[in-house]
């Protein structure tokens, strides 16, 4: 279990008083002007070092993701992008750093932005967060208040600027190149890559975007060192990762926790485990609607990191836990997911656009009880065929879950379909 | 509920914010003002955007209205028809779900006599089922203007409507004795603030 002294969000739940002065007493902006003294090429590389993979579901590593912007600034400006458009059902994470935290993550968009050359960062945030909005542009005003952004950040000369920039409800915007076409104000559908935004990204400008939690972990990453940080968790999986803890359990809540921490240790000791026992457990979605779901018997030995959960052909994804006891029409809640993201299809790419819509008519069947098993099998065969066909993610995130569903529980499908009474729904 | 308006203008105060807004983007790149200035000009209407309001946008970026036109369709917080007053959201995704949004949803169609997409007569409130509103540690939960109301129930959920019929100002966040995203009846982390958390959780309950 991870130590209160190795927490980063040390005020997640909004407890203390969220404003500069307690930041500052929590360590934040603490001489923040000698980490920026570090220089460009020593701060990315001290990032690689840390081992920190990007928290929005994708992994990459992020100091690798800074190293691919341009060396040297020419005529085009470089820009940070940061992408708060949290929308991933199951997960809430980003929204109590902004709401709770924000100071780490300005802080962490300066050191960033200076890294990259950047002297602007855009952070896009879901509409629907208003109230967090506010409390994050609050702590902006606060920052440049005191000299923290703005003209002169921290006394470094360097320019900074902070700006928020609202969604309006759609979920595809927090796919990258979707979120910059939507922040140069058109619809938000995804681009071909490459060019990749680094080359070509906002305005044409080279561009990186990165999730809020890893800009937020990144100023503590520098002033513990980043051996600290690689010494949590496990190789290739460092660090502490905010969880989001939803569904079937005692105590739903969010918490930071080391990476690597058994599913199992998580939900026992930080949500106050299953409802009704770990025995009463049937399935869990690990990491966000577009991860596999693992059933009782995989979730009692994973480990909650990158690799652990791939090899069980899931995934971390965002670390938004999604449990279901056995009251739970598993097949019902897999079709809410299909529901989903045939709403948020963007529309660009056919097998995403059309597949989307059938594969959710086809799981309504089977939740109904009207396909036969040769339907499960073609039901697969459309999935594979959406999956890897589309511009962006959005059409394999609406193919996993499906795929996950058909290989751990295919004989309630097709009991389902031969008359069998679905389970007590909620 | 408002009428559809012959013209729309910015009032002064909102054309200020405009240009506040258009100023974060660098020179040339206003188009990216868009959005937000859709937004204010839907607040301004009462919740949804007219064609006028679209085209005064357009212009005022000096925009095709079929470009603004786009993006005011594409994005699901705009609204192209009028709204109630109370413009009532419920989640219904997964953790929603599993946690009893059907019921969150029947209380309101039961209160307020109207179904998902609708708006009562008298204007007060509009019924929309949505998608995954990121709350999901306090599901169920539902939106209701600018905020959300966490950890409901359908009792709770029907006070919530009556309060806000009778032009009262319900309590916000979690309805349960919960601060915001912590584990209920005790911190798991950060023990150090137990208390705090006991002493913040009963200020939220006497407000």
């Amino acid at each position: 279990m991870l130590k209160d002294a190795d927490r980063i969000f040390t005020n997640i739940y909004g407890l203390e008083d969220v404003g500069l002065g307690g930041a500052r007493k929590r360590g934040d902006w603490d001489n923040t002007k000698k980490l920026i003294e570090i220089g460009r090429e020593d701060i990315i590389e001290q990032v690689k070092a840390s081992g920190l993979r990007g928290r929005g579901g994708a992994g990459f590593s992020t100091g690798m993701k800074w190293s691919f912007m341009p060396k040297e600034v020419g005529e085009r400006p470089h820009y940070l992008v940061i992408n708060a458009d949290e929308g991933e059902p199951g997960t809430c994470k980003d929204r109590e750093i902004m709401r709770n935290d924000p100071h780490k993550l300005i802080e962490g968009a300066l050191i960033a932005s200076f890294a990259m050359q950047a002297h602007a960062a855009y952070c896009y945030v879901r509409g629907e967060f208003y109230r967090e909005t506010e409390a994050l542009q609050r702590a902006v005003d606060e920052a440049y208040e005191n000299g923290l952004i703005g003209d002169n950040a921290c006394g470094t000369g360097w320019k900074f600027d902070f700006y928020i920039h609202r969604g309006m409800g759609a979920y595809i915007c927090g796919e990258e190149s979707a979120l910059i076409e939507s922040l140069e104000g058109k619809k938000g559908q995804p681009r071909l890559k490459p060019p990749f935004p680094a080359n070509v990204g906002v305005w044409g400008c080279p561009t990186t975007v990165n999730n809020v939690e890893s800009i937020a972990v990144v100023p503590t990453i520098l002033r513990r060192g980043a051996e600290w940080f690689a010494g949590i968790g496990r190789p290739n999986n460092t660090g502490t990762k905010l969880f989001n803890i939803s569904g079937h359990v005692n105590k739903p809540c969010t918490v930071e926790e080391e990476m690597g921490i058994p599913l199992k240790e998580l939900i026992e000791r930080h949500a106050g485990g299953v409802r009704g026992g770990w025995d009463n457990l049937l399935a869990i979605i690990p990491g966000g609607a577009s991860v596999p779901l693992l059933t009782q018997e995989m979730s009692s030995t994973v480990l909650m990191d990158f690799d652990s959960l791939k090899e069980v052909r899931s995934g971390l994804g965002t670390a938004a836990v999604m449990v279901m006891d056995k009251s739970t029409d598993v097949i019902r809640a897999i079709t809410r997911l299909s529901r989903f993201y045939m709403h948020e299809s963007c529309g660009q790419c056919t097998p995403c656009r059309e597949g989307s819509g059938w594969m959710w008519r086809m799981m309504e069947r089977i939740c109904a009880g009207d396909a036969t098993p040769a339907e499960i099998d073609l039901l697969e065969e459309v999935t594979k065929q959406v999956e890897g066909h589309t511009i962006c993610a959005l059409g394999d995130a609406a193919a996993w879950p499906i795929q996950g569903l058909i290989r751990q529980f295919r004989p309630l499908m097709e009991q389902r379909g031969a008359g069998g009474q679905p389970a007590a729904a909620e | 509920m408002s009428d559809a308006p012959e013209a729309f203008i910015f009032t002064a105060e909102n054309k200020a914010k405009a240009d506040a807004v258009i100023a974060k983007y660098p020179e040339g790149r206003q188009r990216s003002a868009v959005m937000p200035l859709l937004d204010i000009a839907q607040r301004q209407c009462g919740g949804w955007l007219p064609m006028p309001a679209i085209e005064y946008v357009a212009d005022y970026l000096t925009m095709p209205a079929i470009r603004v036109l786009e993006v005011a369709s594409f994005y699901t917080m705009y609204n192209l028809k009028p709204v109630g007053k109370h413009f009532v959201q419920v989640c219904t995704n997964l953790p929603c779900w599993l946690n009893g949004s059907d019921n969150i949803m029947r209380a309101c169609q039961s209160k307020l006599g109207i179904n998902s997409g609708e708006t009562t007569e008298d204007g007060e409130f509009t019924l929309l089922e949505v998608e995954c509103l990121g709350a999901c540690v306090n599901a169920p939960m539902m939106q209701i203007n600018d905020d959300y109301y966490e950890d409901l129930d359908s009792e709770v959920t029907a006070q919530i409507l009556d309060d806000l019929r009778a032009g009262k100002q319900p309590k916000t966040g979690s309805q349960l004795e919960r601060y915001t995203c912590e584990p209920l009846g005790g911190l798991t982390s950060l023990s150090h603030q137990e208390d705090l958390r006991v002493q913040k959780v009963s200020e939220k309950g006497d407000n």
